[in-house]
């Protein structure tokens, strides 16, 4: 056991990750696809983060897992502490001992994801060999167990078919299986439903739920889709141009957001429930990560935007319980320490 | 409403079956049946949107419109003209009157076009104008979509994928489209540019009339822009009626489970989801009877063998179900 169980340091999160930054080498020099990122998810928690394309969410949690596309991408900075242990000191020997044990990953196209020329059997139980010493015998029974959990139909004949014979659903399950088989502490799931059609997409995301329940584990989901997050989140995180801008539990972000960012990305959102003549857009587009701007890099989009905003970058500063967002509309400067560069 | 009622487009029956190449033992060739026999109707001036999961014959329905698929039979009339029989000489007048906006606003521009000469092709295609006139009725739509002028020369690879899916839009509507077919025109884009494309198509829609068809899985887009909309599953329609009365009243147990399957971005909502068991079959091995009978929560003897008719359930509210 690398890390004290249950109940030995309850209010110590399970996953920190500080000041994190990746940077990416492109044509035209270095730019920052993750800048000072900081969040954590406690035990037995499901925590999303949020951002719309290119906003680092998913560089993010490859850096959890110390999977950022080498030689190309590189983690410059920060820390990412896992259970208490330092993932970015780790050996690649010991990251590949964590992978999959501790925590496990599952990404948004199950047909990629998953090796066409084996099947979905060998697949699990080499999950569940690699890190446990089993017979094969016992590793099979553990992945018909481990199917049947995912809610598969007839999981011993499953376990010898192709992923080519499974639909999108079924895929995604047979991944979320091969996940769980060694009982991680922490699920990173990355827009595990985008490529699903909603009918499937609302029965994985029970799924999740009801295996969150069983095996309590603590999940980082990673989403564009409000909706979802309002279903399964506890805690919110969203991020913009590679920083982290709101961080919220799930009922004071979709009641009370506070930053211009978070608003218009709820307002964008078509309501179900009532007629809207316009829908409210955020002006403007996602700024590229080689010529980001200055200041709050929210500010040319940002109804609320003034001087001060295209000059210096707010902090994370903490408004009510649990609520932390990062705009001068919370603070100016004259509050706050560290802006003397103004 | 009486200008509304005028209907623009007709479509009968409409039915696209590809062969497959395998055989089956009893050397009957095997059929995908990927539209099969829908028939509805658009208004003038309205937007009817279209849904369903992926596989369920929405898209290729759209492509069978603007006869970018030939269909296998039935009967699609644009203004009373007969679209499906139309000689290529004709079905270039035809095209005129109607245009598609793809999804993919990244491999639907030709990348080594300008923005100019892409949004100026219709009127060179149909020789309509050319040299100062065409540029500048191209900058004028360039402006109408709200792009800056100095597009015209650029690349589409200067732009982001809001940005090239308004130069789609510009080029559908170079030639005064009355129809346009909208395949999935926001599913690529970012949520907060999927709004300011769908205010654009209505401001479009306003200033012109233009009448839409849109196609989507995205059920609250489509909820948002469209008057009318029709459910699809497995190649057919299973339920359409006016938007407002569908998503409150849903008739079919398959709209009703689709419904209550969206993601809703208020934790505060509490509802009964119908949870469905399984995913569509293929449709190259439909079942007998219903087409949703498999995964029907209520499910009779009927619907095993007995394929429900299409009918006015009133006030232009139409379903296929035993139940109704």
């Amino acid at each position: 056991m690398m890390y004290a169980d249950d109940g030995a340091q309850p209010m110590a999160p399970l996953l920190e990750i500080e000041n994190l930054r990746v940077t990416f080498d492109g044509e035209d020099g270095e730019v920052t696809a993750v800048n000072g990122v900081t969040l954590s998810v406690g035990q037995g928690e499901t925590v999303a983060l949020v951002g719309e394309s290119g906003c680092g969410k998913s560089m993010t949690a490859l850096s959890v897992l110390r999977l950022v596309p080498a030689p190309l991408g590189a983690i410059r900075g920060g820390s990412v502490r896992f259970a208490g242990e330092e993932l970015l000191m780790k050996t690649v020997e010991q990251m590949q001992e964590i992978r999959g044990r501790d925590i496990a990953m599952i990404f948004q196209e199950p047909m990629t994801s998953l090796n066409p020329v084996f099947t979905c059997g060998d697949q699990i139980m080499e999950a569940i060999t690699r890190h446990r010493v089993v017979s094969k015998r016992e590793a099979r029974e553990q992945a018909v167990e481990m199917l049947r959990l995912v809610g598969i139909p007839m999981p011993e004949r499953r376990l010898y078919e192709y992923p080519h014979q499974l639909s999108g659903g079924m895929r995604q399950r047979v991944m979320i299986g091969m996940a769980l088989c060694c009982a991680p502490k922490l699920l990173i799931a990355d827009e595990p439903t985008t490529a699903l059609d909603v009918t499937i997409q609302a029965q994985i995301l029970d799924l999740l739920r009801t295996l969150k329940r069983k095996i309590g584990m603590a999940i980082l989901l990673i989403t564009h889709d409000l909706g979802i997050v309002a279903e399964v989140a506890e805690r919110v995180v969203i991020m913009y141009a590679g920083e982290v801008v709101e961080e919220a539990p799930v009922r004071s972000l979709f009641k009370k957001p506070a930053h211009p960012y978070t608003r218009g990305l709820l307002g964008s959102v078509p309501k179900l429930d009532r007629k809207e003549e316009e829908l409210k857009t955020i002006p403007g587009n996602v700024p590229s990560l080689k010529s980001m701007p200055s200041g709050c890099r929210f500010h040319p989009r940002c109804p609320n935007a003034r001087s001060l905003c295209a000059k210096a970058a707010p902090a994370l500063l903490e408004i009510g319980e649990g609520q932390r967002v990062a705009c001068w509309l919370y603070g100016l400067p004259s509050d706050r320490e560290g802006v003397e560069t103004l | 409403m009486n200008q509304e009622s005028d209907v623009l487009l007709e479509v009968r029956d409409l039915k696209k079956h590809y062969v497959l190449s395998k055989r089956t033992v009893f050397g009957r060739r095997e059929m995908l049946r990927a539209v099969d026999g829908i028939s509805f109707s658009l208004r003038r001036g309205e937007t009817l949107g279209l849904v369903g999961e992926s596989g369920c014959g929405k898209t290729t329905t759209g492509k069978c419109i603007v006869r970018l698929i030939e269909p296998t039979s039935g009967q699609i009339s644009l203004e009373g003209e007969d679209v499906v029989g139309a000689s290529p000489d004709r079905i270039r007048e035809i095209r005129k009157q109607m245009q598609i906006i793809f999804q993919d606003p990244y491999s639907s521009l030709n990348p080594r076009m300008t923005v100019g000469q892409i949004v100026g092709e219709p009127f060179a295609i149909h020789g309509i104008c050319a040299g100062k006139e065409r540029r500048q009725r191209v900058e004028a739509l360039i402006d109408r979509v709200g792009l800056t002028r100095d597009s015209y020369t650029r690349f589409p690879h200067e732009f982001s994928g809001g940005q090239r899916q308004r130069v789609g839009i510009a080029r559908a509507l170079a030639l005064n489209p009355k129809l346009v077919v909208c395949d999935e025109p926001v599913s690529a884009l970012d949520v907060s540019i999927q709004a300011q494309v769908l205010n654009l198509m209505v401001q479009l829609q306003k200033e012109s009339g233009l009448t839409y068809l849109f196609i989507s899985h995205g059920l609250s887009a489509v909820k948002h822009i469209s008057r009318r909309v029709g459910v699809m599953y497995l190649g057919k329609l299973v339920e359409l009626g006016e938007t407002e009365a569908l998503f409150s009243s849903p008739l079919h147990p398959y709209t009703e489970a689709l419904m209550s399957a969206i993601p809703r971005p208020d934790p505060d909502i509490v509802r009964e989801r119908v949870l469905l068991e399984g995913d569509a079959t293929d449709s190259n091995h439909p079942p007998s009877g219903c087409p949703f009978h498999a995964r029907c929560r209520y499910r009779m003897a009927v619907c095993e063998n007995e394929e429900p008719a299409w009918r006015d359930l009133g006030g232009g509210h139409f379903a296929a179900c035993h139940l109704r």
